[in-house]
C-alpha cells in the first residue's frame, strides 16, 4: 500500500499500472471477477471541483453566531396525509440488515434520531433494533422483497421504492453465503450459507405505466398516510426523474455513481452510472420543467462527506442528502484501532472494502456474533450524531457566507467550477468567468 | 353483506372502509358490484372477512392480502395477491402475469389459466392453477408450492430456490438449475392436500415434481455458463 519507489529509474505503466497488473494476477489465478464493498474509487468530477461565492459587495452575508439559517426540510408534501420533516438536510441511505450488523443498523437508528432525521432500511426487511431507535424509519420496497410484509410496510414513516443503486445502476444486489446467518436466513427465507441473490427488475410490474399503478397499490395499503419515495441510480437522470415524477413520486432519492454499496463486481461500481454532480443539475431541469421542483422533493446521494458536498448539492438543487459510506466511518469503519486486524485480512485501515467476506474488524459489515459484539451501539450512535451536527453545522456557515436564511435559498448562482469539467456537468461558470460550457450567454 | 358499487362508489372508500378494524368486526361479509377492471381492488386487507368481487378485477387485487378470503369472478390482472401473507384469493377466470408474486403464504387457486412468471419469488404461498401457466415462472421460487393442473411454458423454475413445483401436463423447458425429482410420498401427500383446498378432483399420482439442482446456490466459476 506504498506509491514509494527506491530507483527513480523505474518507470511505472500509466496502462497497466501496478494496482492494473494486481488485478489480472488475480483475475488469472481465480477465475472469477472481484467482488466488493464501498463505491467507486476512481477519481471523478465531484464537489470538490466546485466553489461557493461568499457575499461581499454585492451580496450581504449572515451573522455566524447570530443570525439563523434554517436546515429543516419537509419530505413528501405532494400526496402524503403524514409527510417527513427532518431537522437536518442529511439522511441516512438504505442499508441492510444482512449487509450490516444488527448493532450496526442499531447506531444508524440512534445517531440518526437523535439529530431529528431517518434512516432507511434495505434488502432483507426492517428489524426490531431499527425500528425501536429510528423516530423517523423509511422502509425499502427491493426488487427481491425479502423480508417485506404488510405489517412492517404500514410502521414505516416513508416508503422508497427502489430501482436502481449509484454503485450498480442496472444490477441486483448479493449478499454471499458467508453473511447468510441463522438470523439472515430466516427473515429472508432461504437456506443458510447460500449465496442470496437479489433480483434486478420488481417480479410484478415493468415499465412507468405499470409503476404508476404499483405506486397507487402502496397508497391503497397505506391509505395515502406516507410517502412515496423513488430511488434511481444516476445514469439518463433527466428521462428518469421526469417517469418518477410522472408514476406519481413524492419524493425521488437519485444516488450516485459514488454511492457505496455492500457487494457487487468491481466493473459495476468503476463502469457504470454518471457522478452525483452530474446528475443533480439533470434532475432539477426535470423538476422545474415539471413546475414540480420544492414540491416533489430531491434526495441526493453518492459521495457526500462533509458540508461542503451537503451546500454544494442543495445549491445545485437538492432538497435533502443520504450519506451510507459516511455514516459507516462515523460509526467506526476502517479506524485505525483495528490496523492489525485489517492487515491480516489482506488489507488495510482506510482501504477496507471486503464487506461481503463478513469479517469486518469494526463489527460493523458483519454477521459474526463475535465481531459484531464489538461495535457499541450507544457509543457508535454518539458518534454518528456528532458527526451529521459537524456537516451541518458546515452547511450552515458556507451558507450564511452566502447570505442565505436557509440552506434551502442557496443556488446555482452561488457556485463557480475550478474546471471546464465540473463546470459543464454542474452547469455554473468556470471560475472567473460567465462560461458555462454547452450553454449560450 | 355490505355491498360497494365501483360504478358510483370510489376505490378509496371501499378500501379504506376494508382496512377499518372498527368496521370490519361487524361486516364480515362484502361484495364489489362493477369493478370493470379497477386496480389495486381489496389489497392490504388485514382481517379474516370475506370479499367477492363480482367481475373483473385490474393489477394487484388482493395485493399483500392477510386473513381474508377474495373471490373473483372473473378474470384478474397483473399481481394478484402479489405478496399475500395468509388467507386466500380464488381467480374464477383467467390470471394475468406474476400471479402470487413473493407471495409469503395462504393459498391462491386460479380456476383458468395463469400467465407469465406466476409464483416469481414466492417465498412460501401455494398455488393451484387449474389450466396452464406461461413461461418463466416460479423464478427465484424460495419456498411454498406451486400446483399446475395443465401446462407449464418455457424455463419453468429458473434459478429456483427451495419451493416445490408440481405439473400434470407438460413442461415446455425448465429454467437453469431447475430438475425433475423424485415424487415421494410426502409429495404425494402435499399435492393431494392442495387439490382437495382448491376443489380439484384428479389423481395426484399424474403429476412430476420439479425443484431445485441446488447447482447454483454458490457461486462457481465453472458454472459461468448457467448464469
Amino acid at each position: 500500500m506504498t506509491d514509494k519507489q527506491s530507483n527513480p529509474a523505474l518507470r511505472e505503466s500509466a496502462t497497466f499500472g501496478r494496482d492494473v497488473i494486481a488485478e489480472i494476477q488475480r483475475a488469472a489465478e481465480t477465475g472469477i471477477y472481484d467482488i466488493r464493498g464501498w463505491g467507486a474509487k476512481r477519481k471523478v468530477p465531484h464537489f470538490d471541483d466546485l466553489l461557493f461565492l461568499g457575499a461581499s459587495m454585492s451580496r450581504y452575508p449572515l451573522e455566524g453566531y447570530r443570525e439563523k439559517c434554517g436546515t429543516d426540510v419537509t419530505l413528501g408534501t405532494r400526496y402524503a396525509k403524514k409527510p417527513i420533516v427532518i431537522d437536518t438536510p442529511v439522511t441516512i441511505a438504505g442499508m441492510s440488515f444482512g449487509a450490516l450488523s444488527a448493532q450496526a443498523k442499531e447506531a444508524l437508528g440512534r445517531g440518526a434520531s437523535e439529530v431529528g432525521t431517518s434512516t432507511t432500511t434495505g434488502d432483507g426487511g426492517m428489524t426490531a433494533e431499527e425500528r425501536g431507535q429510528s423516530t423517523k424509519l423509511v422502509y425499502q420496497y427491493l426488487p427481491s422483497r425479502y423480508g417485506m410484509n404488510p405489517d412492517d410496510l404500514r410502521k414505516a414513516d416513508a416508503i422508497e421504492i427502489v430501482l436502481g443503486q449509484g454503485a450498480k445502476p442496472g444490477g441486483g444486489g448479493m449478499l454471499l453465503g458467508q453473511k447468510i446467518s441463522d438470523r439472515v436466513a430466516q427473515m429472508r427465507n432461504l437456506p443458510m450459507g447460500i449465496d442470496q441473490r437479489s433480483a434486478c427488475r420488481h417480479p410484478d410490474w415493468t415499465g412507468p405505466d405499470d409503476l404508476a399503478i404499483k405506486i397507487a397499490e402502496l397508497r391503497e395499503i397505506t391509505d395515502w398516510q406516507v410517502p412515496i419515495y423513488i430511488k434511481v441510480g444516476a445514469t439518463r437522470t433527466y428521462y428518469d426523474v421526469k417517469l418518477a415524477v410522472k408514476a406519481g413520486a413524492d419524493v425521488v432519492v437519485l444516488d450516485g455513481m459514488q454511492g457505496g454499496t455492500a457487494a457487487t463486481q468491481d466493473v459495476f461500481i468503476e463502469h457504470v452510472g454518471i457522478p452525483t454532480m452530474a446528475a443533480i443539475p439533470q434532475a432539477a431541469q426535470a423538476l422545474q420543467e415539471m413546475g414540480v421542483h420544492r414540491e416533489v422533493q430531491l434526495i441526493v446521494s453518492g459521495g457526500i462527506r462533509n458540508g461542503a458536498d451537503v451546500a454544494k448539492a442543495i445549491a445545485l438543487g437538492a432538497d435533502a442528502v443520504a450519506i451510507g459510506t459516511a455514516a459507516l466511518i462515523a460509526l467506526g469503519d476502517n479506524h485505525p484501532r483495528y490496523e492489525e486486524e485489517y492487515q491480516k485480512l489482506g488489507s488495510a485501515a482506510g482501504y477496507y472494502d471486503d464487506f461481503q467476506e463478513g469479517k469486518c474488524p469494526a463489527g460493523i459489515s458483519t454477521q459474526d456474533p463475535e465481531l459484531s459484539k464489538r461495535l457499541d451501539p450507544v457509543a457508535a450512535g454518539k458518534r454518528l450524531a456528532n458527526y451529521l451536527r459537524v456537516i451541518t453545522l458546515e452547511a450552515q456557515t458556507l451558507a450564511r457566507a452566502c447570505g442565505k436564511s436557509h440552506l434551502h435559498n442557496l443556488e446555482p448562482e452561488d457556485l463557480v467550477a475550478l474546471n471546464i469539467e465540473a463546470a459543464a456537468m454542474a452547469r455554473v461558470p468556470l471560475a472567473g468567468t460567465n462560461w458555462i460550457p454547452g450553454q449560450q450567454f | 353483506m355490505k355491498t360497494y358499487d365501483l360504478s358510483s362508489d370510489s376505490l378509496r372508500e371501499l378500501n379504506q372502509a376494508l382496512h377499518d378494524a372498527d368496521i370490519t368486526a361487524s361486516e364480515r361479509e362484502w361484495r364489489v358490484a362493477n369493478p370493470n377492471g379497477a386496480h389495486n381492488i381489496a389489497c392490504g386487507l388485514n382481517d379474516a372477512i370475506s370479499v367477492d368481487i363480482d367481475g373483473h378485477a385490474g393489477y394487484y387485487c388482493a395485493g399483500m392480502n392477510q386473513k381474508a378470503n377474495v373471490t373473483v369472478h372473473g378474470n384478474v390482472g397483473v399481481g394478484v395477491a402479489e405478496n399475500m401473507m395468509s388467507g386466500m384469493v380464488h381467480v374464477k377466470g383467467d390470471a394475468s402475469q406474476s400471479a402470487g408474486a413473493t407471495a409469503h403464504g395462504g393459498l391462491l387457486v386460479v380456476d383458468g389459466n395463469a400467465s407469465a412468471r406466476c409464483g416469481i419469488s414466492m417465498k412460501g404461498v401455494d398455488i393451484v392453477v387449474k389450466g396452464n401457466i406461461g413461461p418463466m415462472s416460479a423464478f427465484m421460487g424460495q419456498s411454498g408450492c406451486l400446483v399446475v393442473c395443465g401446462d407449464a411454458g418455457e424455463a419453468l423454475g429458473d434459478s429456483i430456490y427451495e419451493a416445490h413445483i408440481y405439473v400434470k401436463g407438460s413442461v415446455t423447458s425448465l429454467g437453469a438449475d431447475c430438475i425433475e425429482k423424485e415424487m415421494r410420498q410426502e409429495h404425494l401427500d402435499e399435492v393431494s392436500d392442495l387439490l382437495k383446498r382448491a376443489g380439484v378432483e384428479t389423481d395426484p399420482a399424474a403429476f412430476k415434481r420439479y425443484g431445485s439442482a441446488r447447482q447454483l446456490y454458490n457461486f462457481k466459476v465453472d458454472n459461468a455458463s448457467a448464469y
